[in-house]
């Protein structure tokens, strides 16, 4: 399914529901940055030792560790190659986006 | 216990019984001694904060507000190039409702390289959301510090304490350490309404569209309207417990003035001796001294000079191609009010140039036989 367009956009129709500053505003839900990147990082598994260092250097929060292993969400992953650059096992590779 | 300190120590001994909990500074003249003594405040254990050192200003502001965002009590100072590079973060600083409370030791920008007096560097940030109270003694700087810290964190707002260079954050005099468990009793620790939990995680700062940006800053803007009230609240709380009573504003001999000077930091309390001198001449003079700049106090200002048919604004500073700052802050404060004095304004002490009786003499002379209101009168410039 599309997240996409499941995702709704948090309106306030008053200032006074909102919070003082801009906090949890939601606007991630539908603004996927994802869309920015002209390379990808890919992750050789096969390689990968666990060691969490691209989920911790992620300055995106765009890694998640789901069964132990890291999976890069692409919804949000703008490309920078900061994990390639840091893993030690160098299982991770920038690759070049083709649409 | 009374103790003779410099003014800049004023401002380390009120963050000391602010209890801050983080401090991140970085080095600058005239300001170096405020954190040099609150760096051996945390080493020797007086204080129980984390001491962070940074390599800019920058960053100096960044860390104090991811510290405050953790739910610290955050303190730090400046100077002016420094108050320059932290600009940015300042609005960080109050976009982002984190009270932090920050000295700033009024210098003149470069160039030409000055580490003397001048306040271009707080004015230039006048319009970053912070809370300014400028201050005119050693004592009135510790006082303001622990004022401030219970102020900002009440409207999550931050506060700048601004003193004149040298001929405060140098200056030493007596000054009253009050007992930290009367501050303890008077500021409770900080307790924000939102702050970085891993527990409940959340995104601070992100991106605002047009459909909410403007809600933020008029909240921030009836916060900020809030302030002169809370700040008169708090000092009559502080008046309670300690004695010392610190507004928005210091009136002097203002009652039945032909002329009130108006004045900021330590030049309000040489304006105090030459209205006593001008007094003894037969001259009525008074002074009011600006000790809150933002939010501006209108309400004081006004009711202050509606009663007076002249009015002298001293300004330490300039707006190029306008006037002095204050000058254009106290017009815009009396404009459309039923009584109108006649507003001079005056530049001098640029660049730590000494303001002194003899300065408030030449203005007197002026605003007083003067029926057209010039716009900016130079004090001292050699012509």
């Amino acid at each position: 399914m599309n997240r996409k367009k499941e995702a709704k956009k948090i309106i306030f129709n008053s200032e006074k529901e909102m919070p003082m500053v801009a906090m949890s505003i939601g606007s991630m839900l539908y603004n996927r940055t994802g869309a920015w990147r002209n390379i990808k990082p890919v992750i050789d598994l096969s390689r990968c030792i666990k060691c969490g260092i691209c989920w911790k250097f992620c300055p995106d929060t765009s890694i998640d560790i789901v069964d132990e292993w890291p999976q890069i969400n692409y919804d949000y992953c703008k490309g920078c190659g900061i994990c390639a650059e840091e893993c030690p096992q160098k299982c991770i590779v920038m690759v070049e986006e083709e649409k | 216990m009374k103790k003779v300190i410099m003014g800049n120590h004023a401002l380390s001994y009120g963050a000391m019984l602010s209890r801050a909990q983080v401090i991140a500074a970085y080095p600058i003249t005239p300001q170096t001694q405020v954190v040099e003594l609150l760096s051996e405040m945390c080493a020797d254990g007086t204080l129980n904060a984390k001491f962070i050192k940074v390599e800019s200003e920058h960053s100096a502001m960044a860390a104090c507000l991811g510290a405050a965002l953790a739910g610290a009590r955050t303190f730090t100072a400046t100077s002016a190039q420094g108050l320059a590079l932290m600009h940015e973060l300042l609005h960080w600083a109050s976009g982002g409702r984190m009270p932090v409370v920050m000295g700033n030791i009024n210098r003149a920008m470069a160039p030409g390289w000055s580490i003397w007096a001048d306040q271009n560097d707080s004015l230039s940030e006048r319009d970053t959301g912070w809370i300014q109270f400028y201050c005119a003694s050693n004592q009135e700087v510790l006082d303001t510090v622990i004022q401030a810290f219970k102020v900002s964190e009440k409207l999550m707002i931050p506060s700048m304490i601004i003193l004149d260079a040298f001929a405060l954050s140098h200056t030493y005099e007596v000054v009253e350490i009050p007992e930290q468990e009367k501050v303890d009793a008077f500021l409770p620790p900080f307790n924000p309404p939102f702050r970085l939990n891993p527990d409940d995680p959340r995104a601070f700062g992100g991106l605002t569209s047009p459909d909410h940006y403007m809600e933020l800053r008029y909240k921030l803007q009836k916060d900020m309207e809030k302030a002169p009230a809370v700040v008169e609240e708090t000092g009559r709380e502080y008046e309670k417990m300690f004695g010392r009573y610190l507004g928005q504003v210091e009136e002097y001999r203002c009652e039945g003035a032909e002329i009130i000077f108006v004045t900021s930091g330590t030049a309000g309390y040489t304006a105090r001796v030459a209205v006593d001198e001008l007094r003894e001449k037969g001259i009525k003079a008074g002074n009011l001294r600006i000790k809150l700049f933002r939010p501006f106090p209108f309400e004081k200002v006004r009711s202050i000079l509606s009663r007076v048919p002249r009015v002298a604004v001293l300004d330490r500073n300039i707006s190029y191609g306008h006037h002095g700052i204050f000058y254009q802050e106290v017009k815009s404060a009396m404009y459309g009010q039923t009584s109108q004095p006649k507003i001079f304004g005056f530049i001098a002490g640029l660049g730590g140039r000494d303001i002194t009786r003899e300065t408030f003499r030449e203005i007197a002379d002026y605003a007083l036989h003067q029926d057209k209101v010039e716009e900016i009168v130079w004090i001292g410039v050699k012509k």
